[in-house]
């Protein structure tokens, strides 16, 4: 059912440039890795969507970078204060894979964290643009850490079923140096359930939307 | 009155819950032949509401008889329809015409293509010859709204939709160039209501044609205005994007609005802004209206 949940904010933490947003979970289903929910921004017209970071027994996070007004409003958001909250929605990883490699490129690695809890913590592959955007690392075990000009690209091992999120450019240079790679993408969104038509790329020659076919999507 | 999505702002397929909670849905503009739709970026968030340039992606009208139509079923269906020229529209309101819809949208005023549809008059004309479904105009909050209506009407339409989006534009913050791929799209949200209470109260002037009244819509009170501008049916557009469960909680807010007013049902409301106020009756009261409207002139001139 799609309806939106009112969940109590814990709080938030800076990690390097982004902001760890924590809300209480309540009855709020965590999906799968790699799903998104629409969180509401608060003074904003539309929802921002964002994938889970982080679940607890307790807890929800979320890491945001606040690029734009509706999530420079979103890291304002202070404990005690409510955020309305749909999902989870659309396509998340597949975990039925061998030998997982998660591969993150900046804020990418926000459902990464999530993912590797629920793949008992598979090594990952992790780049950023400068050491302290590389502080959101320690959110991620077993993860080896590059900072640019070093790119993830360059230390790809053959041989892993690559589970990967990031910069299109990133996800684009994964596609063509795997052959078995999920990729989550992202696009604009007004709702996240199919209604707006925004959130169009394109998947096999056709502009289809994200929100419905994605995020995750086979490389091939 | 009925609760209906604004065209292009619901799916039924992917949310049918929320089409459950309808009256009736909308489908997304039919063109002739499938379109793919704009190059993305194609949304944008303004302070005042959103922009889109969608670009009117739909399967086709073969694709919508064979593959979307079959699976609408159970639903209350309203066909909008979009052409290239007054010949796709009559064409296209053909196809539908043994079909099991509940009528007909003629999108006359989508802003995210380039192809300018002849006058309304004519587009109606040629379709209603081509229909017995009943027949809606979607009209832009235009300054012609009131002739493009009347225009309407005597083409033999039977009802007005009003009002779609008005061509808008967002600059990204740091580079200053169109956030949109296409430039400019449709502004919708809260920056049309104004617009389209202006535009209703002036078709119900016009015409004698049922309007259904959309354009910013977000809560039980703003239906209810559109209501009493002269709409006896009310659309949900941008709202059901951040809110889905929004029919639900504005026909319930509209029923408290009704009743805090002393409407015993929501047609009694209809067009109620056109008729004088009823304490302004009482002369009194009126000479006492009028002297306090000229004393906040004078504090603010």
């Amino acid at each position: 059912m799609l309806t939106r949940r009112a969940l109590r904010v814990a709080g938030s933490e800076a990690v390097g440039p982004y902001t760890l947003l924590r809300v209480e979970r309540g009855e709020l289903d965590p999906g799968i890795p790699g799903q998104f929910f629409m969180l509401e921004a608060p003074g904003r017209l539309l929802p921002r969507p964002m994938s889970l970071c982080l679940a607890t027994a307790a807890e929800l996070g979320f890491l945001i970078d606040p690029i734009g007004h509706g999530t420079r409003a979103l890291c304002t958001l202070a404990a005690g204060e409510t955020l309305r909250i749909l999902g989870p929605l659309g396509n998340g990883f597949r975990l039925d894979v061998e030998r997982p490699l998660l591969v993150g490129g900046g804020i990418g690695i926000a459902p990464l964290p999530y993912l590797s809890e629920r793949l008992g913590g598979p090594p990952a592959l992790l780049g950023f643009r400068s050491a302290w955007h590389a502080e959101a690392a320690a959110l991620v075990p077993n993860a080896e850490v590059v900072v640019e000009p070093t790119y993830v690209t360059e230390l790809l091992p053959p041989g892993h079923d690559v589970l990967a999120c990031g910069p299109a450019p990133m996800l684009e240079a994964v596609r063509s140096l795997t052959t078995n790679a999920q990729l989550a993408w992202e696009a604009p969104m007004a709702c996240g359930y199919g209604a707006c038509y925004g959130c169009a790329v394109e998947i096999d020659g056709e502009l289809k939307r994200l929100c419905v076919e994605g995020p995750v999507l086979a490389a091939a | 009155m009925r609760l209906l999505n604004a065209s292009g702002c619901l799916d039924a397929l992917t949310a049918p819950a929320v089409a459950a909670e309808l009256d009736a849905f909308v489908t997304k503009t039919v063109t002739p032949l499938p379109r793919g739709g704009n190059e993305p970026v194609r949304i944008a968030e303004t302070e005042v509401g959103m922009l889109n340039a969608i670009g009117l992606a739909n399967p086709g009208i073969d694709g919508f008889l064979h593959q979307m139509l079959p699976r609408l079923a159970g639903l209350t269906v309203w066909v909008s329809v979009g052409g290239f020229s007054v010949r796709e529209y009559a064409e296209l309101c053909e196809r539908l015409e043994g079909e099991e819809i509940a009528a007909i949208e003629l999108n006359l005023s989508c802003p995210n293509v380039d192809e300018v549809p002849s006058g309304v008059g004519e587009v109606v004309a040629a379709a209603r010859a081509l229909t017995t479904k009943p027949l809606y105009a979607k009209l832009a909050p235009a300054a012609d709204v009131a002739e493009n209506a009347k225009a309407a009407e005597a083409a033999g339409a039977d009802g007005l939709s009003l009002v779609n989006t008005v061509k808008g534009m967002a600059l990204d913050e740091r580079t200053l160039r169109p956030v949109l791929a296409r430039g400019a799209g449709g502004l919708s949200g809260p920056a049309l209501r104004p617009l389209a209470l202006a535009a209703v109260f002036a078709a119900y002037e016009a015409t004698r044609l049922p309007i259904v009244g959309m354009g910013g819509v977000a809560s039980g009170r703003d239906a209810l205005e559109l209501l009493a501008a002269g709409a006896s049916d009310i659309a949900l557009g941008t709202i059901l994007f951040s809110d889905p469960a929004a029919p639900t909680r504005i026909r319930a807010e509209l029923e408290a609005e009704l009743a805090a007013h002393g409407f015993a049902d929501p047609d009694n409301a209809v067009g109620a802004a056109h008729e004088p106020e009823a304490s302004t009756l009482d002369p009194k009261s009126r000479v006492g209206r009028k002297k306090s409207l000229h004393t906040r002139a004078n504090v603010v001139g």
